[in-house]
């Protein structure tokens, strides 16, 4: 190996040749202050556009001074990275970063949360001596994200996000000088974009250049509104994470918490999505033993792999990029629309109501739910299924709002019928959730035996494309997983070029799946915490009575009482769904 | 978007300067200056199908364009107008010749006429600076130009 030795701050640090001095610095337990860099850890993407300067550094000889982030380190090099000139300069750079931001922390959605304000904490910025023009730049809210460019500092994360980590290729820098910004081609809105809605480049903004649309105040007004019964469904990621805006542990499970807090906040019902997601694994499971029954009988026609459909991130993602290939996901709608239907036909029913009275709210990890309740086919006379989807944080301060000490609720439970969930579908929160989910229903209904080991750890990780074989009692299915955009991406890529010999394919938008969802309380850039968040989903998993969805006994009697079996016309109806190609046109004249 | 429509054989040449240069992403910029001869400008229809040819985001090759002030995605006018900003031409006066042609033709710098006859713009040093104040309109030279003769200057292309 190539090793080169230096000294940092005089302490003596050997490294591989092409280490940077950010990197050497951290391995002695030096960490300089940075802003525009960000490394996400296991994923292997690093954002370093060397622009904000906030990590330079003084080496000896060198009569610059030198950003951290960019430096290699080389022999002999004797670097200082807090002397009076390197502090002086990182505190410039801060108040020139500041002199072109709006001070507006007392009312910013990411006040608490933001890297800049708490850069400028570190630095004790406590006054600017610059003043100059500040950059104007017009607003663009999208159903799922707000852009604030007014806000952006530069730091290329969300590029990184966009462009590399989902290539997805929303985003670019554009202009130059004072005028650059980042925004999408044309500097058409969102909505007028490819953009799938991920979040992930609001999950690493710094600022609040890139927010949530912010919908909590819609739910209290729902809530108070004595006409409406607000019945409240959260996702499975969500209790893995909404401890840690309560200061909790990441992987903290705060289930039962989570169900007091949304009991005392007013909802007149208290339901689990997870609900829908046993739902999702009998229509799906159901469409997957369809299409391989008729696949091993030598039928043509029918198309594999099968994909999941349960992430609109991703569904919009191969209507922009794959629309070729729109025959191939799953028709089976994804769980919270799956709710939101069941909520607004059999559940309204039992209530006696009309499905207008009913307002359904969705609590998610992520921001493209908030597009996917919006979408037309998802509505019956301009009624949604689901009316309102806010986010993890967009709980979290719905609760802090209502003055409730979250760690002390005692646990309570969900209400009946749409409450009751199987291990399987608490699953649905993390990569490779789904798959197993639908694997361990579809290994009882293909061979008609019993599942022993419903753990099938081969599937599970976080490496970004798995391949997995079960064996279906003798016959060999080939399971595909990916999460991030960017390995979807390559997995479709495979099947078009018909490389891919899988079954079936998992597929999650954001990294790590929903617990790294766009809506999630911050990370910061610390990967880790999505690892902890997954090890919790799994003992959610492991705890439960039932780990099947298809012995879910609530799902059960809906198919007795209201749909039938799964894949019947009511089920058509009520739980499937289709795509649009939305690849973009270009008119030609001939 | 798409605001203009793009006659079918111009498409074609315009994938033919993409495959000039391998359909690789790395050699955007001289696509660019390609299809910016080509076309005279690069309207988003034609950054399109450079995004989709070389398998790069529209948003990049936005930025592109965008960063580059020799690319424009405004058509030039029948009669480009280029006034010289250098500094022999700005020092005698070619400020002044430019706001009177900006007030007489209602158009901003990189900007064209309703009509199309005219575009306007601003270079730097066209190597006559004896002629100072120098103003070019399509191949012609115009030298030692002043505020009051704009206006008849322009009436040559009436």
């Amino acid at each position: 190996m190539d090793i080169v030795k230096l000294t940092i701050d005089d302490k003596p640090v050997v490294v591989e040749r092409g280490t940077t001095l950010l990197e050497a610095a951290k391995s002695i337990g030096i960490n300089i202050p940075t802003l525009c860099y960000m490394k996400l850890e296991d994923l292997n993407f690093e954002n370093k556009p060397g622009g904000c300067r906030v990590c330079v550094v003084e080496v000896e000889g060198r009569r610059n001074l030198a950003p951290a982030c960019k430096t290699e380190c080389s022999e002999g090099m004797v670097v200082h990275s807090h002397t009076v000139r390197v502090i002086n300069a990182r505190r410039t750079v801060m108040e020139l970063i500041l002199s072109d931001h709006p001070a507006e922390c007392l009312t910013c959605a990411k006040s608490g949360n933001c890297d800049l304000q708490s850069m400028a904490q570190k630095l004790g910025i406590r006054e600017l001596h610059y003043k100059g023009e500040q950059s104007r730049y017009k607003g663009d809210k999208s159903p799922a994200i707000i852009r604030e460019m007014d806000k952006c500092i530069m730091c290329r994360r969300c590029e990184t996000a966009c462009n590399d980590v989902q290539t997805v290729g929303v985003l670019s820098a554009i202009n130059r000088g004072f005028e650059s910004v980042v925004a999408p081609a044309f500097e058409m809105d969102l909505d007028k974009s490819s953009c799938t809605y991920c979040g992930q480049c609001v999950a690493v903004c710094p600022t609040a250049a890139l927010t949530e649309r912010d919908s909590t105040w819609k739910v209290v007004e729902a809530i108070v509104n004595p006409q409406k019964t607000v019945i409240v469904q959260t996702a499975p990621a969500v209790r893995a994470a909404l401890g840690e805006a309560f200061g909790m542990e990441p992987g903290t499970l705060v289930t039962g918490k989570m169900v007091a807090a949304l009991k005392k906040l007013g909802f007149d019902y208290v339901f689990d999505t997870d609900f829908a997601a046993d739902l999702t694994i009998m229509e799906e499971g159901a469409e997957i033993l369809d299409r391989l029954s008729r696949h091993l009988n030598g039928d043509k026609e029918v198309k594999l792999p099968i994909l999941t459909s349960c992430c609109p991130g991703w569904v919009k993602f191969f209507e922009h990029h794959f629309p070729e290939m729109i025959d191939i996901p799953s028709t089976a709608k994804s769980p919270q629309q799956m709710f939101g239907a069941i909520a607004k036909s059999y559940f309204a029913q039992q209530l006696k109501k009309k499905r207008e009275d009913l307002v359904v709210v969705s609590v998610m990890p992520c921001l493209a739910k908030k597009y996917e309740c919006t979408r037309e086919e998802f509505q019956v006379n301009g009624d949604p299924d689901v009316n309102l989807s806010i986010s993890t944080r967009e709980l979290a301060n719905l609760i802090r709002n209502a003055n409730l000490d979250f760690g002390k609720l005692t646990d309570e439970d969900f209400d009946h019928p749409l409450g009751e969930s199987t291990g399987a579908s608490v699953i649905f929160g993390t990569t490779g959730g789904v798959i197993e989910a639908a694997i361990r229903s579809a290994y009882e209904m293909f061979t008609e035996k019993k599942l022993e080991k419903v753990d099938f750890l081969e599937l599970r990780g976080m490496e970004g494309i798995r391949k997995a074989t079960v064996d279906f009692d003798g016959l060999p299915i080939n399971i595909g997983i990916a999460h991030g955009l960017g390995n979807a991406r390559k997995l479709l890529e495979d099947i078009k070029a018909g490389k891919s010999e899988f079954h079936a394919i998992e597929i999650m938008a954001c990294p790590g799946g929903c617990i790294g969802g766009g809506g999630q309380p911050y990370h910061h850039g610390d990967v880790e915490i999505l690892k902890k968040r997954q090890k919790a989903i799994y003992a959610e998993d492991a705890g439960k009575p039932i780990r099947k969805s298809h012995e879910n006994p609530y799902i059960q009697k809906l198919y007795k009482e209201f749909l039938g079996k799964p894949l019947s016309d009511k089920s058509h109806e009520l739980l499937h769904t289709h795509y649009f190609d939305r690849k973009s046109k270009i008119e030609v004249n001939h | 978007m798409a605001s203009v429509k793009l006659p079918e054989s111009k498409i074609q040449e315009l994938k033919e300067v993409c495959q000039k240069y391998d359909n690789k992403g790395s050699e955007l910029i001289n696509v660019l200056h390609g299809a910016q001869e080509l076309f005279g400008y690069l309207p988003a229809e034609v950054q399109e199908i450079i995004a989709d040819e070389l398998n790069v985001s529209v948003a990049h090759v936005y930025g592109v364009v965008t960063f580059y002030s020799f690319f424009s995605m405004l058509p030039k006018g029948r009669n480009p107008i280029s006034i010289c900003m250098g500094t022999a031409c700005y020092v005698r006066g070619a400020e002044k010749v430019l706001d009177e042609f900006k007030r007489i033709l209602n158009v901003k710098v990189g900007e064209t006429t309703g009509d199309g006859k005219f575009s306007l713009s601003c270079l730097r040093c066209v190597g006559a600076c004896g002629l100072a104040p120098v103003v070019t309109i399509g191949e012609r030279v115009y030298g030692r130009v002043s505020a009051d003769d704009v206006k008849k200057i322009l009436s040559e292309y009436a």
